[in-house]
């Protein structure tokens, strides 16, 4: 019980403090937010009116608990480049990223736990290299490169995938928003054409944040294999008799589950925080997109509305992990 | 290789050898070669669209969404700006006294809903955009209108007749242009009024909805994501040739190229030069350009006491490399233009009479006292073209010893300096807010009050010109009948201005647009409100 007041507690802070933090950055911005409102020709009693209606005229603190005020009521305020409120702009791209980013994590573990054990096993001959290489490019080549060439090989001229979009323009609208994770919906919906062409369009734009996660998380489980084969209880398994296989794949990683866990969790909120580049050349409107696009044109309800989405995401993230963490490691039960 | 690597092996050539079976087995499916006769896509960023309400609606992409959706009073043509036509209204008439104007609205109009569009509608309208008091009303209460006299002011004295008083009288094609704007579009009272929230005029509805009379009706808005919209097949100017209209949000040029040339949209609105120029081989595609209203500039803070004096402000108009930024960055984005109306505007000024000289320059610069140059520095939006063009004119300028100090930031935040009027010099760009050469006039040649709390911030105040004559000049311009005669006034001031003011006016904005070659019939003009797709098709 004290346990889970504490936990609260520290949530609870913690968002105070993000929420005091982003509320601050955005007007220390030198960027007039009634410009961003109006428009820069606006005559001088609108200009005044909408200052006011926005409560600028007010002291700083003043406006903060406002703020919170409004924001614990569910309250994120409006949206000025989309004139809708910001909690309905969020939950609308939070699923496109969430799509994506989940998309990408799995073949992010998929591809690069097996590749790093691999890396480790074969420590110094060809497999560690070529994975090292294949990491080594995954850190130096900017996704957004990539992703344009991607769409030039794969869309341009193999034709192998389709453009960018998150469906073709043709089936946008099809779908109502359930979840707002298309594939998803579309099996909700009973429509197949729009399910595939989703997952369609998901499948180059998620190799390619997926390529990232594999470059990293590969990178990670080969440090941490390489740490755990050193071990004498490997030496043990092994003088027991045990096979290769089992001795690396139940005793070595099994132990490496734990900060795994916080590897893939981490690049996985890494991932959900928005891919701004990756959305961008793929036209993906997601959440990094949006925050992107309303801090560019000083919209800073979005901005603070999709800050504290990214905030409660990571917190939960963590949670998470540290939950995991107690189902595979008896000691920490 | 050991048992264990061997397996994996094999797992992971099961696995790749899985998604290529996949990946090729659905790519036979959806993939369309080319898009739909009936169906008409185009990629453009349009995230600057807050708003879908006429009456507040204050961006370019905006303006063009407004002219699908609505019918104005009347248009422009856009071959030939100076001829203005009847749209909404059949004729009109002006006064005596050339303040009051009757138009006679056409017959037989029907709003999307399918309610008749009468003179009432369009009173409203008016009436609503000035007391909402957003962004554009002031093209109408220039007029002298005000929420409580416009119900006066503009009303219906019949279903077919439009009255709109002005205060004083002015130009008549001054405040025709004006009706040309998007501000002016009419909306549908009767469906708006039960749209309406605490007095709100429909506002809050009409942002995300239409309610128009225009050749297309809005069907969906995702802000930065898409916009499409329906064929409205009971037009009053003839039903469109496609059923549908697709505008896809893509952010990015080069993937604009690339579904362009996949022929997975039929128009990319957004190329830069290295986008279009390989694509000018290709005879699938067209590549049209089209001069816009926008003029780049960069303007002389007179508070800056180097800035002030004449010499130094001649010097600067001689220290822009005009043609050698017209044949590179600006290539396909701009034409060298040096006053303030821009071409096709009623009296534009056209010979740029300023050249690259920085010996003259310098030789201005030592009769004002600075023979060895000095350092200033310039803001500018961190946005190409603008940075570049900053970097061009820090290059040429330093032919002089005039050492520029660029200060890159957010437009927002350049603007927001810039009514502060706490800058040294800082290049931007004006765009006309409608087609009368008062628009441009009213902000480069006039400045009523250069007190730091005016209440009007043209450029002039910005860049604190204080003009008292010019402003003058100006007014008496606005309120001259005689189209001949205020034509050579608008010659006068733009020669006035280009001679001596705080304002290096550069290039005239051209947009590139690239056509997938089996599409015709869209309409480019001078202005984003005058880019229609009504008769837009496709073979």
């Amino acid at each position: 019980m004290v346990r889970g007041a504490s936990l609260l507690a520290s949530v609870a802070l913690t968002f105070l403090g993000l929420l005091l933090v982003t509320f601050l950055i955005g007007r220390v911005v030198p960027i007039d937010p009634v410009i961003a409102v109006v428009g820069d020709r606006v005559s001088a009693d609108t200009y005044a009116r909408v200052r006011q209606e926005l409560g600028l005229d007010l002291p700083l603190w003043q406006q903060f608990l406002r703020y919170v005020g409004d924001v614990l009521q569910g309250d994120f305020g409006t949206s000025v480049l989309t004139s809708r409120p910001v909690l309905e702009d969020v939950l609308r791209v939070f699923p496109a990223t969430l799509e994506l980013a989940t998309a990408a994590v799995i073949i992010g573990v998929v591809l690069g736990v097996p590749a790093g054990v691999m890396a480790a096993v074969h420590r110094g001959r060809w497999p560690d290299h070529l994975i090292r290489v294949i990491g080594l490019i995954g850190h130096s080549i900017p996704v957004f490169w990539l992703g344009l060439m991607a769409l030039l090989v794969f869309y341009a001229r193999l034709e192998f995938a389709p453009g960018p979009g998150r469906v073709d323009v043709f089936y946008e609208g099809v779908v109502d928003p359930v979840t707002g994770v298309i594939t998803v919906d579309a099996l909700l919906a009973g429509e197949p054409d729009v399910f595939w062409n989703a997952l369609y369009h998901l499948m180059l734009p998620a190799s390619i944040l997926g390529y990232y996660s594999v470059a990293y998380i590969a990178r990670m489980t080969r440090s941490f294999m390489l740490d755990q084969l050193r071990q004498e209880y490997i030496t043990t398994a092994r003088v027991k008799g045990l096979s290769e296989a089992r001795v690396i794949w139940r005793h070595a990683l099994g132990n490496i589950a734990v900060p795994l866990t916080t590897v893939v969790a981490l690049s996985y909120a890494g991932l959900l925080e928005g891919s701004v580049l990756t959305e961008t050349v793929f036209a993906w409107p997601g959440l990094g997109l949006y925050i992107t696009n309303s801090l560019l044109s000083a919209d800073m309800n979005a901005v603070l509305g999709g800050t504290l989405v990214v905030g409660a995401v990571f917190i939960g993230l963590n949670l998470l992990s540290d939950l995991l963490y107690r189902l595979l490691d008896p000691r920490a039960r | 290789m050991n048992p264990f690597a061997r397996r994996l092996v094999g797992a992971a050539v099961i696995a790749l050898g899985a998604a290529a079976v996949t990946a090729i087995g659905t790519s036979a499916g959806p993939v369309l070669a080319e898009t739909p006769k009936d169906t008409f896509v185009m990629a453009w960023q349009f995230d600057d669209i807050v708003t879908l309400d006429p009456g507040e609606i204050f961006e370019l992409s905006g303006a063009e969404y407004g002219s699908q959706v609505y019918d104005r009073l009347v248009t422009f043509d856009v071959n030939d700006v100076s001829k203005i036509n009847g749209h909404v209204a059949e004729s009109w008439t002006v006064s005596d006294d050339g303040k009051t104007f009757t138009f006679k609205i056409r017959d037989g109009i029907k709003f999307h809903s399918g309610n008749p569009l009468t003179a009432e509608d369009v009173a409203w309208s008016f009436q609503r955009a000035v007391k909402m008091n957003k962004g554009p009303a002031f093209i109408l209460t220039q007029f002298g209108l005000t929420p409580e006299n416009v119900d006066q002011k503009v009303r219906a004295t019949d279903p077919r007749t439009l009255v709109f008083e002005t205060d004083k009288a002015y130009a008549p094609t001054f405040v025709l242009y004006c009706m040309t704007a998007d501000v002016t579009s009419v909306v549908d009272a009767k469906l708006v009024k039960t749209k309406e929230v605490n007095g709100d005029f429909g506002n809050a509805w009409l942002k995300t909805n239409s309610a128009g009379s225009g050749p297309f009706v809005l069907k969906q808005w995702k802000a930065s994501e898409l916009l499409s919209f329906d064929a409205n097949p009971n037009y009053w100017g003839g039903a469109p040739a496609v059923k549908r209209v697709l505008v896809r949000h893509i952010a990015e040029p080069a993937t604009q190229r690339l579904l362009l040339e996949k022929g997975d949209v039929d128009v990319a609105r957004n190329l830069k030069p290295e986008q279009f120029e390989p694509l000018r081989g290709n005879d699938k595609i067209r590549i049209v350009q089209s001069p816009k209203g926008t003029l780049y500039y960069f303007g002389l803070n007179q508070k800056n006491e180097i800035l002030a004096k004449p010499e130094v402000r001649k010097a600067m108009k001689y220290l822009v490399d005009y043609d050698g930024m017209a044949k590179t960055i600006m290539n396909g984005l701009g034409t060298v233009h040096q006053a303030f109306l821009p071409k096709g505007f009623l009296g534009a000024v056209n010979d740029n009479p300023y050249k690259y000289d920085p010996a003259k320059a310098k030789e201005l610069l030592k009769q004002a006292g600075y023979p060895d140059g000095f350092s200033i520095t310039m803001d500018v939006r961190n946005t190409s073209p603008s940075m570049d063009m900053a970097q061009a004119i820090q290059g040429s300028a330093a032919a002089a010893g005039v050492k520029i100090n660029l200060l890159p930031a957010d437009g927002k935040q350049v603007v927001t300096k810039y009514r502060a009027r706490n800058h040294d010099m800082l290049l931007y760009q004006w765009g006309a807010d409608y087609q009368d050469p008062h628009t441009n006039a009213d902000t480069f040649a006039a400045n009523p009050d250069n007190s730091d709390n005016a209440k009007a911030k043209p450029l002039t105040w910005r860049n604190a010109w204080d003009i008292p004559e010019l402003t003058k000049k100006t007014e008496a311009a606005v309120q001259e009948r005689d189209t001949a005669k205020r034509a050579a006034m608008y010659d006068e001031l733009q020669r006035t201005v280009l001679d001596d003011s705080p304002f290096v006016i550069m290039f005239q904005q051209t947009e590139v647009i690239a056509e997938r070659s089996n599409v015709s019939g869209l309409v480019w003009g001078p202005s984003f409100d005058s880019n229609y797709y009504w008769k837009v098709s496709k073979k």
